[in-house]
């Protein structure tokens, strides 16, 4: 019940060496860089664009195994969600829908039905009979979700899913895209260039760069342990997971932090590195968060330093030279981190 | 120094058409125009012109799609031959279809041998003439369209379990649908106007082949009223066109 892909693809000067293995459920986010060969990799597992050499198998079932096998994308269990969704203009939300159920063999009328229970589930039941460009962003964006559910596929493929939404809209399809990925029971496979949507949708991650995975694993643990500068600055985000009352968020792993917009509920909070001071005296002053923290371990990038901070919460801090330098600090120091709330982002989960 | 060649120009396009409606026999416009022999024609001029460009639609989408879409070698000179109809005397049409389809010709010796059907000088033969200068104006048309229409709507559709044919009919073609109907008013005009290889392919034969263009040309010899009158039918059947075709072709798209 396993996707194996070792997705070999050869074109022009480009050449894509990914592996890939997903579990039923499992959401996978391939990050990196345009051009690093994300889209390339999703076209070849969708089988619109087919392999050069390796394979990709559901099971035992090989979808693609040059040059003996290529099963073409009409004939895959497949749901594809399109950066700009492709949603056909001539069609109704509901006949768009209904369109790969139709393909797939379904009656007319059962077609419609199973459609029109999918744009329920996407809160879009009154947009039924609207076509694609009287739809906002956020509308189209779900009523494409719907498109690719609906058929049941065993393999979901979002290309940057979240790209084309303005950022206010973003929170708020992230957050209900998040849901249908935790409730869709096949395997997904998300491409995105944008880490904060990797790391809060994702259970894995592969950072992608020049057509070859550079580091995979939990969005957390990646974090932690970024292995390059690249993959560091990359996925350099304090986030965390919390529930808000007002302007306070406890955080699922333990610690408080007050953050500048009210909110309630399941939140993200996410700040960057950056945005972390270090003092060795609790700092007085403005900053609303303040805690106590152990220095775990400090790496030097190109610009900055890297101070890995264990504390409630763990915390990532960047500094300059020159303040590393002044703190005279190393492992197993004890320092005070200060932030302040209007560095915090909060996204609902 | 521009505005003065540029009012000849349109005067030179213009007062001919005038003259047409100027020097009309008005008084006999009535009689004239429900007479027998211009019913007949007219009849079979819209009938033929229709029928072309129903053989254009059948044959020219599926050819404008290959050459849009098909990898085939050599496709940019396919393209241009596609379109030497285009350019072509519609004459040196009517010889090369009567070398072809003729009773003697390379196949019409086997279709009159074989099924006992020859197409010069009938009414079929009439369609198959007008189809063979109007093509290119159909093809040209939908292969624009289909050009210009994003080929990733078609992966998307294929990701969703849809055919090729499937794709081609609920996607593909209503996203070309303007051009196709842009192509068709074309193409039918072009036919409903077409002489030259009409009257070389398929003779001139009253009630049979006789279409609006020769009969006027027929007239003008013999009744050179009814030949005025003939080419004001013409004239507004040409201008409706023009207009219907307003919206989709000449503003763009809307």
């Amino acid at each position: 019940m396993t996707v194996h892909a070792e997705l070999r693809v050869t074109r022009d000067r480009f050449r894509l060496e990914l592996d890939l293995n997903v579990a039923p459920g499992e959401v996978v986010a391939l990050l990196g860089p345009n051009g690093a060969g994300k889209t390339t990799a999703l076209r070849a597992l969708a089988g619109l664009l087919p392999l050069s050499a390796g394979h990709i198998r559901l099971d035992d079932q090989p979808w693609d195994e040059p040059p003996k096998v290529f099963v073409p994308a009409e004939r895959r269990p497949i749901g594809v969600v399109f950066q700009d969704y492709l949603l056909f203009g001539h069609l109704t939300a509901l006949e768009n829908v209904a369109f790969g159920l139709r393909a797939r063999g379904a009656h007319r009328g059962t077609a419609r039905a199973l459609a029109g229970d999918w744009l329920d589930r996407v809160g879009l039941a009154d947009h039924a009979h609207t076509k694609p460009r009287e739809l906002s962003g956020g509308q189209a964006q779900r009523v494409a979700l719907a498109r690719a559910l609906a058929t049941g596929p065993r393999l979901l493929l979002l290309d940057e899913p979240l790209a084309a939404l303005d950022a206010s809209t973003r929170l708020t399809v992230r957050a209900e895209l998040g849901r249908h990925l935790a409730d869709f029971p096949g395997h997904t496979v998300l491409v995105t260039h944008d880490p904060l949507d990797a790391m809060v949708l994702a259970d894995r991650l592969v950072i992608v760069e020049h057509g070859r995975a550079v580091q995979h694993g939990p969005p957390a643990e990646v974090a932690r342990h970024p292995r390059t500068d690249y993959v560091a600055d990359l996925v350099g985000l304090n986030l965390y997971r919390g529930t808000a009352a007002g302007t306070a968020v406890t955080l699922a792993d333990g610690g408080v932090l007050t953050v500048a917009e009210p909110a309630s509920g399941t939140v993200h909070v996410a700040f960057p590195p950056s945005a972390v001071s270090l003092h060795p005296e609790p700092p007085s002053g403005s900053p609303r968060n303040t805690w106590q923290v152990i220095v775990t371990d400090i790496e030097q990038h190109a610009h900055t330093t890297r101070v890995r901070l264990d504390g409630t919460p763990p915390v990532l801090a960047d500094i300059t030279t020159a303040t590393l330098a002044d703190l005279r600090v190393g492992p197993g120091d004890a320092l005070w981190a200060a932030l302040k709330a209007t560095e915090i982002r909060t996204y609902p989960a | 120094m521009l505005v003065v060649p540029a009012l000849l120009g349109l005067a030179f396009l213009l007062v001919p058409l005038a003259g047409l409606l100027i020097r009309a026999p008005w008084a006999t416009v009535p009689d004239r125009l429900f007479s027998a022999e211009v019913g007949e024609a007219l009849r079979l001029s819209l009938v033929c012109a229709s029928l072309a460009t129903v053989v254009c639609l059948v044959l020219g989408i599926p050819l404008a799609w290959l050459l849009a879409r098909g990898d085939l070698p050599g496709r940019g000179f396919l393209r241009a031959l596609v379109t030497v109809p285009l350019v072509l005397p519609p004459v040196v049409g009517g010889v090369a279809l009567l070398l072809v389809l003729g009773r003697r010709g390379l196949i019409g010796q086997y279709l009159d041998a074989w099924f006992g059907v020859s197409l010069p000088f009938t009414t079929a033969g009439v369609v198959v003439a007008e189809a063979f200068v109007a093509m290119p104006f159909l093809v040209i048309s939908v292969e624009g369209a289909l050009r210009a229409a994003d080929p990733r709507y078609e992966e998307a559709a294929a990701t969703l379990g849809a055919s090729r044919w499937l794709t081609f009919r609920r996607v593909t073609l209503p996203s070309v649908m303007p051009g196709v109907v842009a192509g068709a008013v074309l193409c039918w005009a072009r036919a409903l106007g077409e002489f030259g290889a009409t009257i070389t392919f398929a003779g001139n034969f009253p009630g049979e082949t006789t279409t609006m263009p020769l009969a006027v040309y027929l007239a003008l010899e013999t009744e050179p009223d009814a030949a005025i009158v003939l080419s004001i039918v013409l004239l507004l059947v040409s201008v409706g066109v023009l207009a219907g075709l307003r919206d989709r072709w000449i503003g763009g798209p809307t």
